[in-house]
């Protein structure tokens, strides 16, 4: 299996220059994620209004294939409704495990190349299990604080 | 160059004949396991087809071999280490296990609420979360010597942070991120000065070189077989006789007892008193024989192997700018552990790249999140040596990291 399926241009691109990465001062939402086991961390806000993701922003650390699955996944759910980021996170979730997505994912099809590297494909959806699980509090309590960390 | 020990050793270890991704094995992560040479595997076979049987138990032929060849075992790990008779060492799990012993057989026993426990910040979390567990059931409080940019231990703390309240201290002998070796022998003088017990982490040290309990004065030594050429499964707890004998048993069960009465019981004597059930026979016996094979070698050739393979990757290392190297640079003072981190490349993706070409080494916290938190990173890449590494491992290692550069430098920045 050749690396350059695993590390493509689009990958390398948004982990040399992540997109949205930041802080929002104003947001409804902030979740924390975190792999014990790499060390991967990655903090999510995201400002809702009116069931829209008007605005997000990330910080972290972490390997190439976290930071540029968070940075993909901030640009992709920009300006979605609630109900579009959670068709979009069952989409990019089913992608990594085999099945191929029924809506456009842009970038973050590069990371198909992930499913044959088994233990990172945890990296690939830390961010996104946090978003789900943010959006899960969201949904129930409103405005939340959580902190997700991925075994 | 001719090393310490000859490259035929590979010999002895079949895993070399293994290849990953098409390569032959590049094995850097003798810290984390060490890799088995044949006669340990043979033994493993020969106790299950030839002898299987409880020890201490059977009045038969085979029970009698069994616990003849466990009980040699044991001498075989007290002559290894140097300790004054073999009811000095217990068998354990490993590492982890043996500290746990000590953390709770003495430390629920001794410790007081005030008390202090002294450790230091490169302690591997099996030498940490034991100590913060029985501390908060005591009402004692930890405290910790710090390093320096080196990575050595600032000793002259020692007059601040051992005090008349500290009971234990306890620190690695070597590190497995920093590969500093500490001055075990130093910090035991001043501990047994105010009082204060000390547990030795020995998983790193007992592997590479020469130590001797006697010399070092410690009260309580760990480490693990499957780190140096044993199985996994089994370890052991060196403690002081008089100190085994004064302390509580840790588990409970058969094989530990003397008596035993429905509402009481009398134990055995140390060390069978620390062994509760069925121990690990078949894995104390090759560790005998894995210590026969490393005492074959020679411990002190192992470590002068690993001193120059180290300074050889030092060497090579120091070539590639974009790599930063942790711990000390005097082979001296530093064991075989070698972290580093390449700029901009998080360690995960160096190990991935790295396995692609065959090349084994570890990348994360390598259990030990305060040192890392201390050198103000997330995760570091590691490769470690032992006797069966060669200079070729390292070239092999730089080519890879040359790689990894390569291919994270298709994006313009
Ligand atoms: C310094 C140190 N202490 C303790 C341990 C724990 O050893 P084990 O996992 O065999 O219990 C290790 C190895 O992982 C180590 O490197």
């Amino acid at each position: 299996m050749s690396l350059d399926e695993l590390y493509k241009e689009t990958i390398l691109d948004h982990y040399a220059h992540p997109r949205n990465k930041g802080k929002l001062n104003n947001s409804t939402i902030t979740v924390e994620g975190a792999n014990p086991l790499c060390g991967d961390e990655i903090s999510l806000y995201l400002l809702v209004e009116g069931g829209r993701i008007v605005d997000v922003r990330f910080e972290g650390r972490g390997c190439s294939i976290s930071q540029a699955s968070t940075s993909m996944m901030t640009e992709i759910i920009k300006g979605k409704d609630l109900s579009q980021v959670r068709a979009l996170i069952d989409a990019f979730k089913g992608m990594m495990h085999g099945k191929e997505p029924e809506i456009d994912l842009g970038d973050l099809v590069a990371l198909q190349g992930v499913r044959k590297f088994p233990v990172r494909i945890k990296c690939a959806t830390l961010a996104w299990i946090a978003l789900q699980q943010a959006l899960d509090s969201f949904e129930e309590r409103g405005a939340v604080v959580t902190r997700v960390v991925e075994e | 160059m001719r090393m310490a020990i000859p490259r035929t050793v590979r010999e002895d270890f079949p895993i070399f004949r293994r290849r990953v991704h098409g390569k032959p094995l590049v094995y850097l992560d003798s810290a984390a396991t060490s890799q088995k040479p044949r006669q340990v595997i043979e033994a493993l076979v020969r106790y299950y087809e030839e002898y299987n049987a409880n020890v201490h138990r059977g009045i038969y032929t085979l029970a009698e071999e069994a616990t003849a060849k466990y009980e040699e075992a044991r001498r075989k790990v007290a002559t290894f280490i140097h300790a004054r008779r073999p009811e000095e060492v217990i068998f354990t799990r490993s590492t982890t296990e043996a500290i746990n012993l000590v953390a709770y057989a003495w430390g629920l026993h001794y410790l007081r609420e005030g008390d202090e426990i002294l450790l230091t910040e490169m302690e591997h979390h099996s030498n940490l979360v034991p100590w913060q567990i029985v501390a908060s059931l005591k009402g004692a409080s930890l405290r910790f010597l710090s390093f320096d940019e080196e990575g050595y231990l600032v000793l002259d703390d020692l007059e601040r942070v051992l005090t008349e309240r500290t009971k234990v201290v306890a620190v690695s002998h070597q590190s497995n991120v920093l590969g500093t070796i500490n001055p075990v022998d130093e910090i035991v003088k001043r501990a047994h000065d105010v009082g204060a017990i000390v547990v030795v982490d020995g998983a790193q040290s007992v592997p590479h070189m020469p130590v001797d309990v006697q010399k070092l004065g410690c009260d309580f030594l760990a480490f693990s077989g499957h780190k140096m050429c044993g199985p996994t499964g089994i370890g052991a707890l060196y403690g002081r006789y008089e100190l085994l004998e004064a302390m509580p048993p840790f588990h409970g069960g058969g094989e530990m007892i003397q008596l035993v009465q429905l509402h009481t019981s009398t134990y055995k004597d140390p060390p069978w008193k620390f062994e509760a059930g069925t121990p690990n026979i078949a894995d104390a016996i090759a560790w005998g024989v894995a210590i026969d094979y490393l005492c074959e070698v020679g411990m002190e050739a192992i470590r002068t192997h690993e001193k120059e393979l180290v300074q050889y990757a030092l060497n090579r290392l120091q070539e590639m700018a974009e790599v930063k190297v942790y711990g000390p640079r005097d082979v001296e003072r530093r064991g075989s552990a070698l972290a580093f981190n390449v700029a901009d490349v998080h360690p995960h993706d160096v190990a991935q790249v790295l396995d692609q070409e065959g090349i084994c080494i570890r990348a994360g916290h390598h259990c030990t999140q305060p040192l890392h938190r201390r050198l103000g990173v997330a995760a570091t890449a590691r490769a470690s040596f032992y006797l069966y590494n060669t200079e070729e491992d390292i070239d092999q290692l730089v080519a890879g990291l040359q790689r990894v550069r390569e291919l994270f430098s298709r994006v313009p920045r």
